[in-house]
């Protein structure tokens, strides 16, 4: 933290006053107007901001939501259509809403993999990783409990799908699905406490998670595509020469960002609010039937990856709990990749081909995990999920070797 | 940097490919027939009201469309729609059937409600479906759809349309026996309209249930236009603006 402004001199008026109270001009200074950024970010940097716009659009859209929402499964999908119909652009803020879901995992995965590109979990913002693992985390079950509140058929069988993965659990499991459930099966009390995850806890914990989050980037400072640090060449008063002020370069910067991301979210909202089936599913437009399982069970989009390497996993032993814990240790692996990367350099413009080609090899597992889990398990789909899911897992397990003895280029001084 | 991104944009492609491959067809499950509804034709979605109040709403509720609603969107006069009034006094009240719940019974399950069966199955089921019945003495109505096998609805339309009959062909299985499979139906008496003029009368009803599922959607897609308009100058004056503070950026 920057050391508090000389007051007296530099702030006069209403400012003045707030500030011999409260560190706000402090704050501006060290946060954002003299918080140096590296000067050479490129595309794959405008997503932390657009996550931040996208996490305010679900709390704000939610909050209107909530007013005319009603938990029950009585009520629950009866008043989304009113909301839909009858609420004042009520169909505006809920299409704002579902559509931001899927537009929170598009930002969140690519912001992500900036990071496997550019080194930005290494030392020393390995805790900035782990924050973000914790909100990626958060989100999903935020994503899932949102997603059962419609009430909708695919919503109930879905909610009934996963919460039962906790069943397979040995021991504890029978037990951890009532509790989860609040019932033995799938029903009012659970709506209730899922509603009540959805807009407080989880909102709650997004938003101190992303403090935290931006607390530990900003005292490490960003990472760059070059992966070099910034702050060894400074000049006389102590600026990295290749940083800039946050504001206004990048926030003028990701303005533009958020201008064109939110032409390309409006397209959807406007035009293909369902998109395709895969923002909002044609099975939910039928209120939940717990006497009818649609014919074909598919989380939404962005969990399909997760999905299918659960479904890849045969079980064994007399036990289904194998895919649970595949499928938990594919989030899980994540918090040890700063570890697990022993690479000598940071960004993917100094390493050598191997890392290359494992982030090439992972990424397509991951995109056509994605495609299979929307899939039913029939044809060429199982097998593909199993090769998936194995490649994987081997772009992780693999990396303290291959990351190592990887040939890499010389890393310059500064920044190209 | 280009290259790269080349190359891992052509690695994608076969995977970009197997999302394009179609869930396959379930056992029975006929490809659909294409709809070609506007939501904007206004005359065609007052059409498809006045048919559906009089075809299908003795069966089908609309519940989550209000009476009032669907006369402000569709420009109906006062009188337009006491005519159409035939579930209701109350304009405020939503579209419900006239189906006592005794219907289950009747039918084998109660006639399902009929707003957001657009959103479900979509337009071009609703219009195959209408077009889809055949005669088929085996079922209690005396008809089948192609579209929905067994379907518990009698065919309503019959005497607009006329009578189809099922064209069944030839099937060996793996084992080389041999199949009857259901692959089209073909007329086999001549209805009150001609096939072009039923043709509309199922497409405008499709339009109008396409309406119902969603009564903003013409709206939304207008506004949408005026949306991205709005935005794409806010992007060029952003991008304007960025080049201009970052002019002393080397």
């Amino acid at each position: 933290m920057a050391a508090a402004p000389e007051s007296a001199e530099s702030t006069k008026g209403l400012i003045g006053w707030i500030d011999q109270r409260f560190p706000l001009t402090a704050l501006w200074r060290s946060q954002v107007a003299e918080y140096y950024a590296p000067k050479n970010f490129n595309l794959w940097y405008y997503f932390g901001s657009l996550a931040m716009l996208v996490l305010v659009n679900q709390l704000v859209t939610g909050i209107f939501l909530t007013m005319n929402y009603k938990p029950s499964s009585a009520e629950a999908f009866a008043s989304v259509e009113y909301i839909m119909r009858d609420v004042n652009w009520g169909w505006l803020i809920r299409y704002l809403h579902s559509t931001g879901a899927s537009a929170f995992f598009i930002v969140v995965y690519l912001h992500m993999f900036r990071s496997l590109l550019y080194g930005s979990h290494r030392k020393p913002r390995e805790l900035v990783w782990i924050f973000g693992c914790l909100l990626f985390l958060a989100l999903m079950a935020e994503g899932f409990l949102g997603y059962v509140l419609p009430w909708g058929n695919m919503s109930y069988w879905g909610a009934q799908v996963i919460v039962s993965l906790f069943g397979s659990l040995p021991v504890i499991g029978g037990g951890l699905v009532d509790w989860i459930r609040g019932d033995y099966v799938i029903s009012d009390p659970t709506l209730n406490r899922f509603f009540a995850l959805h807009v407080a806890a989880l909102p709650l914990a997004l938003v101190f998670l992303m403090i935290a989050h931006l607390m530990a980037l900003h005292e490490v400072g960003s990472n760059n595509p070059d992966g070099i640090d910034i702050k060894k060449h400074k000049d006389a008063q102590g600026r990295p020469l290749d940083g800039i002020p946050f504001h206004p370069y990048y926030t003028v910067k990701d303005l533009m960002g958020v201008m064109f991301f939110l032409l390309l979210f409006s397209a959807v909202i406007f035009f293909a609010p369902a998109f395709g089936g895969l923002f909002l599913e044609a099975p939910n437009f039928e209120p939940a039937n717990p006497l009818q399982t649609p014919p074909h069970i598919a989380p939404v989009w962005y969990f399909t990856p997760f999905y299918a390497m659960l479904r890849a996993v045969p079980s064994f032993a007399g036990t289904q709990v194998w895919g649970v814990l595949v499928m938990g240790a594919s989030v899980l692996i994540l918090f040890f990749v700063p570890w697990l990367d022993r690479s000598p350099v940071l960004s993917i413009r100094y390493r050598g081909p191997i890392y290359k080609f494992m982030l090439g090899i992972f990424v397509v597992a991951f995109v056509t995990l994605g495609v299979c889990g929307l899939r039913p398990p029939a044809g060429i789909y199982p097998m593909l999920a199993k090769i998936c899911t194995v490649l994987y897992f081997a772009f992780f397990l693999l990396m303290p070797w291959y990351s190592r003895f990887d040939k890499v280029k010389p890393v310059p001084e500064r920044v190209t | 940097m280009i290259n790269r991104a080349l190359l891992f944009t052509i690695a994608l492609l076969p995977v970009l490919a197997l999302t394009a491959v179609p869930v396959a067809a379930q056992e029975g499950e006929k490809a659909l027939l294409h709809a070609g509804t506007d939501i904007r034709d206004v005359k065609s979605l007052q059409r498809g009201a006045r048919y559906f109040m009089n075809y299908c709403s003795g069966c089908h509720s609309l519940t989550y469309l209000r009476y009032n609603r669907m006369a402000a969107d569709l420009q109906l006069s006062d009188k337009d729609l006491a005519d159409l009034m035939l579930t209701s006094d109350n304009a405020f009240d939503g579209i419900n059937s006239s189906m006592p719940p005794v219907a289950a019974q009747w039918f084998g399950k109660q006639p399902p409600d009929l707003s957001l069966t657009a959103r479900n199955r979509g337009v071009d089921y609703i219009y195959s479906f209408l077009k889809g019945f055949y005669v088929d003495a085996t079922r209690m109505w005396g008809v089948n759809n192609l579209y929905l096998p067994n379907a518990a609805m009698p065919a309503v339309l019959a005497d607009r349309q006329g009578l189809q009959k099922p064209v069944f062909k030839n099937e060996s299985d793996a084992n080389g026996g041999a199949h009857m499979v259901l692959v089209g139906v073909e007329p086999m008496s001549p209805g009150t309209m001609s096939p072009q003029e039923y043709d509309v009368l199922v497409r405008d009803i499709a339009n109008f249930l396409d309406y119902a599922g969603e009564p903003i959607k013409a709206k939304r897609q207008s506004l949408g236009v005026f949306v991205m308009l709005y935005l794409l100058v806010g992007f060029v004056l952003t991008y304007l603006l960025k080049k201009e503070y970052w002019k002393d950026v080397h």
